[in-house]
């Protein structure tokens, strides 16, 4: 034992991500859960018009309901309304996840771990049926 | 938190959030709210075909326009806290920071006065 020691030894350093590091940078999955929680998050506040629109047309009168099945049968339309849709579940469900967190439900490293899988799983597999049915599959 | 001396006099921060339970109990408050109501109207119309009546009809009663009120308002506070917490987190000058803030309030009180003529004409 050598307390006395005034050899420097090299201190671990943490410092923000710089932007050419947050291409390359590994988040955890809960890491990655949180991110696109906000990045949903942001898109649909962006979306509120163009959503609110559509509630608009849809609930008008027959006519604009029916402008609304015009407009939506466009495939740009399919996918910017999925990729909404998509953000929506995500937002939703990492959300429960984030509640039942609060709850204290969950908290430890691996039951954490595997929630955030069952958030991608779970909003995923929403997106997907929602896009059969925006497609006309099912 | 900020520090005391920021809370008082000229600099005082005028742009953060309040440091009280208030900002976050509304978020998880308004986020249960939004939840019931979107299994309540994805209930009602999941199952068949949804034709314009159907979905009108939903819409026209007096609670569920009550009550797709008190979601729609959730959504925009909602809405209000997290977007305030983005600029909080990455907009650090004053200035821009409370010009972001002032306008995603302008921005969510339109959403809101238009939200009431949808709800309420329909």
């Amino acid at each position: 034992m050598n307390t006395f020691t005034t050899e420097k030894q090299p201190r671990p350093q943490f410092r923000n991500l710089g932007l050419s590091q947050l291409v390359t940078y590994r988040l955890p999955m809960a890491g990655l859960v949180s991110i696109m929680h906000r990045i949903s998050g942001a898109l649909l506040f962006l979306a509120l018009p163009f959503l609110l629109w559509l509630f608009d047309l849809s609930l008008t009168s027959e006519l604009s309901f029916e402008r609304l099945r015009g407009v939506a049968s466009g495939a740009f339309f399919k996918l910017a309304l999925l990729l909404l849709i998509w953000s929506f579940f995500h937002h939703l469900v990492a959300g429960i996840r984030y509640l039942l967190l609060d709850l204290h439900i969950g908290i430890d490293l691996k039951s954490s771990r595997n929630s955030s899988i069952a958030v991608y799983a779970v909003s995923l597999l929403l997106t997907f049926i929602a896009a059969l049915k925006l497609f006309g599959a099912i | 938190m900020a520090h005391p001396a920021a809370g008082i006099g000229a600099r005082r921060l005028v742009v953060g959030a309040h440091y009280g339970l208030g900002g976050f109990i509304a978020q998880r408050v308004t986020s249960v709210v939004l939840t019931l109501w979107v299994l309540l109207v994805g209930a009602s119309v999941l199952f068949g075909p949804l034709t314009y009546e159907k979905w009108a009809g939903l819409f026209a009663p007096l609670p569920m326009k009550i009550i797709t009120l008190i979601a729609l308002l959730s959504l925009l506070y909602h809405t209000w806290i997290g977007v305030r917490n983005i600029w909080m987190d990455y907009v650090s000058p004053v200035w821009a920071r409370l010009s972001l803030q002032v306008l995603t309030v302008l921005y969510l009180i339109a959403c809101a006065v238009w939200s009431v003529q949808i709800v309420w004409t329909a």
